[in-house]
């Protein structure tokens, strides 16, 4: 192994790459605008269809209820409702979007009200439907109410206290930290996306520095150079990890600029952690879970996501070196991008929290601890176990490598 | 000086079985002369002339390069060997400059070294205009100069021609033929692989005749007519082929 020789192979690998229009593409232009996107995006859309549905007072029929004046009244007189004549088939429209929900007053309610054995009240939405759940739930909450009113106007009747029918009351706090809130969202996108990056950004260098060089002939060019193959590989290697890599600073880099412009743009004001907390809980109180990151977290990530990149670097040169021209070696590469994305997934899956067996699973390991670290927990001991693992596998794919290099029929395969 | 002893090669695959691309090659290639490798396609030329280069690893024989065996010794005969192949192409988003520093700088020489000995190969080659401009952006005519600029970067002892002159137009390859004349007058040692008569005549010294992995005959043109009785090479050669096919 000679440092200077690799130092050359690694120079010109850089120079002839930084010339090349399908590495730029997938090292720096994809990672550059895919974060910016995916927030923009995801949160934009979030936010106006929330904020749009809330914002609805949604179209309600009432159905029956002609000997129940009161609680018509009642219905019709609510700020929150648009009671709308009910359509002879209100079912098609409640599917049709034409209305969003309806309430069915069974006969005889009110006069079962004072009896004390009131049929039942029924309301009809489309379930699932995002804006049809809503109305359903507003008119649940005004029965709600409504049966609330009724049970404290026949306490005061008797002269009884309130606190007869509602001795105590309750509330539900949050106490995960601001950042989890929205590192659960985020957080569990973004190492997906920094795997599939990191993959992708080692994978065009790869292919063009194994299967693109015999296609074009150059491979046995630098063969017949005295340096040693180790150095060569070496210096190969470390262009297509400088590949991952950089794809994943630009990715880290276009995802912190975004998060604070973006917070600030978006939601008014969301930095960083820092002062991220009054912004979620605000956005929260809305409805609308707001990305924040943990600077730290996203350290965190780039140190993990090291020995990972290592680990694809030398998996994807590895492939690539098989295959005589570069259509072949993204036709193996393209298959390995689905293999690569299955664990992210997992990771993504709610539920699924870092044990000891999954410390070792390589990528979903990435993807877990990521999540944690996204959201502000560090559990150290995992972290150590999923950096040695990841540190282990990427050694020893880079040394199937090397060794591959050496295989002349791998090299000069009929 | 190159001298292989039972050069054989076997390679494996699938659905042809155990080729053997060169079988038991024996030939002695001396300094100042050229020594000229018939064959037609498949005959074992680029395996034999690849594994002299140690690209590949003779399956069993030995072979030694400017003193160095080529099994033991693979990173010192590449020091002193320039390889020229039809299929040696060039990096084509790199300058001519770029490329023929790169190689200087695997080679081993200095910076001072490399722009001393770029500079007069490129007059030599007449290569000034094109010398900053990318590669794949040249004539096949440019390629060749570059190609040649790049095997000689490093002035090795002994140069290795395959079939250099594969698909160039007929001023390209004349140009080809003088400069690999010239490497013989500076007393390298020089090995040339064929399928063209013409070359062979105008060039090589000794020739080899290779046919199925085998080194069927060997000696100077003129000993080679004389023993087969014609004057025509190309008859000369179908005799030789005609007569180890009947083997
Ligand atoms: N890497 C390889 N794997 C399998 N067979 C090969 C390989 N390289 C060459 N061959 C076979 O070896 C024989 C000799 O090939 P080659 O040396 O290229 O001949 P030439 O250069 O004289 O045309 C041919 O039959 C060829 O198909
Ligand atoms: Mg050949």
């Amino acid at each position: 192994m000679n440092g200077n020789n690799i130092l050359t192979v690694y120079v010109k690998e850089l120079r002839d790459s930084l010339r090349d229009r399908r590495t730029l593409m997938s090292v720096i232009i994809i990672p550059a605008i895919v974060m910016p996107l995916l927030f923009f995006g995801v949160t934009k859309v979030m936010t106006t269809v929330m904020s749009r549905a809330q914002e609805e007072i949604p179209s309600v029929a009432i159905l029956g209820g002609s000997d129940s004046p009161g609680i018509v009244s009642a219905l019709k007189q609510s700020a929150k409702l648009r009671i709308v004549s009910a359509p002879v088939d209100w079912k098609q429209a409640i599917s049709d979007k034409k209305l969003r929900a309806a309430v069915e007053i069974p006969d005889g309610f009110e006069a079962g009200l004072k009896v004390g054995s009131a049929p039942e009240v029924r309301i009809y939405n489309y379930s699932g439907e995002l804006k049809s759940d809503f109305a359903a739930r507003t008119v649940e909450r005004f029965l709600t109410d409504l049966r609330e009113q009724t049970v404290s106007d026949r306490l005061a009747e008797r002269g009884l206290a309130k606190t007869m029918a509602r001795p105590f009351e309750f509330q539900r706090q949050n106490v995960a930290p601001p950042e989890k809130v929205g590192g659960n969202l985020f957080g569990g996108i973004v190492p997906y996306v920094i795997i599939i990056l990191c993959f992708s950004g080692a994978m065009y260098p790869a292919m063009d520095l194994t299967a693109g060089e015999k296609e074009r002939g150059t491979m046995e060019t630098l063969l017949c150079s005295p340096v040693a193959r180790v150095d060569i590989v070496l210096g190969k290697f470390l262009m297509v990890l400088t590949g991952s890599l950089g794809a994943i600073c630009i990715t880290l880099f276009s995802m912190g600029l975004t998060a604070t412009v973006g917070g600030s743009f978006l939601m008014g004001g969301g930095r960083f952690a820092v002062k991220a907390g009054a912004a979620a809980a605000t956005a929260k109180a809305r409805g609308v879970a707001m990305p924040t990151i943990d600077p730290l977290g996203l350290i965190g990530v780039l140190a993990m996501v090291i020995p990972v990149a290592v680990l694809f670097a030398a998996i994807a040169f590895t492939v690539a070196l098989f295959a005589k021209s570069y259509k072949e070696a993204q036709s193996y590469l393209a298959p390995m991008m689905i293999v690569v994305i299955l664990p992210a997934v997992i990771g993504i899956l709610p539920g699924i929290e870092l044990d000891t067996k999954l410390a070792l699973v390589p990528l979903l390991n990435l993807s877990l601890v990521c999540k944690e670290m996204l959201s502000g927990v560090w559990h150290w001991n995992y972290i150590a176990l999923i950096f040695a693992s990841s540190c282990v596998y990427a050694a020893a794919a880079l040394s199937l490598a090397v060794k591959m290099f050496n295989r002349e029929d791998v090299i000069f395969r009929a | 000086m190159i001298e292989a002893h039972n050069l054989t090669k076997t390679f494996k695959d699938k659905k042809r079985g155990q080729i053997h691309a060169v079988d038991g090659v024996s030939f002695r290639a001396e300094p100042g002369r050229i020594y000229g490798l018939l064959g037609a396609n498949g005959a074992g030329k680029t395996t034999t002339l690849r594994m002299l280069a140690t690209l590949l690893q003779p399956t069993t024989g030995t072979a030694t390069v400017a003193g160095f065996d080529v099994a033991t010794q693979a990173q010192q005969v590449r020091a002193h060997v320039g390889f020229l192949a039809a299929s040696t192409a060039l990096y084509g988003r790199l300058t001519a400059r770029e490329m023929i520093t790169y190689f200087g700088k695997l080679n081993g020489l200095g910076n001072a070294e490399i722009k001393a000995r770029l500079a007069r190969l490129a007059t030599e080659l007449d290569m000034h205009e094109f010398l900053d401009r990318r590669c794949d952006k040249f004539s096949t005519g440019m390629k060749q100069k570059t190609s040649i600029a790049r095997t000689l970067i490093h002035d090795p002892a002994v140069m290795i021609f395959d079939e250099p002159t594969l698909g160039l137009d007929v001023m390209t390859a004349r140009s080809i033929v003088r400069f690999v004349r010239e490497c013989r007058n500076q007393g390298k040692t020089v090995i040339y692989s064929t399928h063209v008569m013409s070359e062979v005549e105008k060039l090589c010294d000794t020739i080899g005749v290779i046919h199925g992995g085998k080194l069927c005959a060997e000696g100077t043109l003129a000993e080679l007519r004389a023993k087969h009785g014609e004057q025509d090479l190309e008859e000369v050669f179908v005799k030789i082929i005609g007569a180890e096919d009947q083997k």
